[in-house]
């Protein structure tokens, strides 16, 4: 277990097993996203009451719940780069900015375009929908605080701070279409209990759900090799890796 | 296939442009999140290269050795 923890905090080991697991996640993922997207599309019925608009859902819904999960990777990755000055951390909660904003802006994006034809706008300031945007906004400051310092690990820890005060927003965004009246609807995926979803619409969704889990993880896998060779650029094995015969 | 038509599929009932935008969208947004960290994996690569190759080839960088 140890051993473990100890090669976690080499670079070196790090971006091997990530190029090792992105080689066969990444086909994996975008095949999964391939399928999931032509089922939703065009071999699900429409919704009785949404007719066909509803298929957005095989997009919003995904991209929303991993872009929520995405924040408590790059919270945790800050929280313990802060308390064990660990920098594999850093390189992870670097990594996962983006991304997450990336999926938060999926899941405004397409929620406007569902939003007009089900509700009849693009835009309503309901608390789903602004703590979601305040969701891009935390994911983007983490971004732009980390390139606005010249100290990289103060950068390191002030983005630390900021993504764990930005985890107040994710319960708010869980609970509120239940505690505030809201357009957006309650989840109809229940852990407990009937879902309130035909199982030939949840089970595109759901694969969906675990291909848009595998991007994330792809992505932020390939964000830290990056990032990795960037840090390490100096360094004995970033050169081996250009020139293996080289001077150890 | 619930579409009978490549018309039907598209069109939705008038919701057509709706979906396929988002769709389209999200596809340009994920190409994008998957393709910049390889690119820029492959840049940082190809700048240890040219470094490398220039230490070699006996030019004296300003830092020194190191």
């Amino acid at each position: 277990m140890w051993t473990f923890f100890h090669k976690l905090g080499s670079p070196p080991w790090l971006y091997g097993i990530a190029g090792a697991i992105v080689r066969w996640l990444l086909p994996l993922t975008i095949l999964a996203l391939l399928v999931g997207a032509a089922w939703g599309l065009l071999f699900t019925s429409p919704d009785f009451r949404q007719g066909n608009s509803y298929r957005i859902i095989y997009i919003h819904v995904p991209s929303a719940v991993v872009a929520l999960a995405g924040y408590y990777v790059m919270a945790i990755a800050g929280a313990v780069s802060l308390i064990w000055r660990m920098k594999m951390a850093d390189v992870a909660m670097k990594a996962a900015a983006p991304v997450g904003a990336a999926l938060t802006f999926i899941a405004l994006f397409t929620g406007a375009l569902w939003g007009k034809p089900t509700w009849g706008t693009w835009w309503e300031w309901d608390a789903r929908i602004t703590s979601m945007l305040i969701l891009l906004f935390l994911y983007l400051g983490v971004v732009a605080l980390y390139e606005a310092f010249d100290n990289k690990e103060a950068a390191g820890r002030a983005c630390a701070i900021l993504s764990l005060v930005g985890m107040v927003n994710i319960p708010i965004i869980y609970k509120s279409v239940d505690w505030w009246y809201s357009l957006h609807q309650p989840a109809s995926i229940k852990f407990s209990g009937e879902s309130a979803i035909d199982s030939s619409m949840l089970y595109p969704l759901l694969l969906m759900i675990g291909a848009f889990y595998a991007l994330f993880t792809c992505c932020l896998l390939m964000n830290m090799r990056a990032e990795l060779l960037q840090r390490e650029s100096r360094t004995a094995w970033v050169r081996r890796l250009v020139k293996p015969d080289g001077p150890r | 296939m619930y579409f009978d038509s490549v018309q039907a599929a598209l069109s939705m009932d008038g919701h057509g442009s709706f979906v396929w935008v988002a769709y389209f969208v999200t596809l340009l947004i994920i190409s994008a999140v998957l393709l910049l960290p390889g690119l820029r994996r492959r840049r940082l690569l190809r700048q240890v290269a040219t470094e490398l190759a220039r230490q070699e080839s006996g030019y004296a960088t300003r830092e020194g050795p190191r």
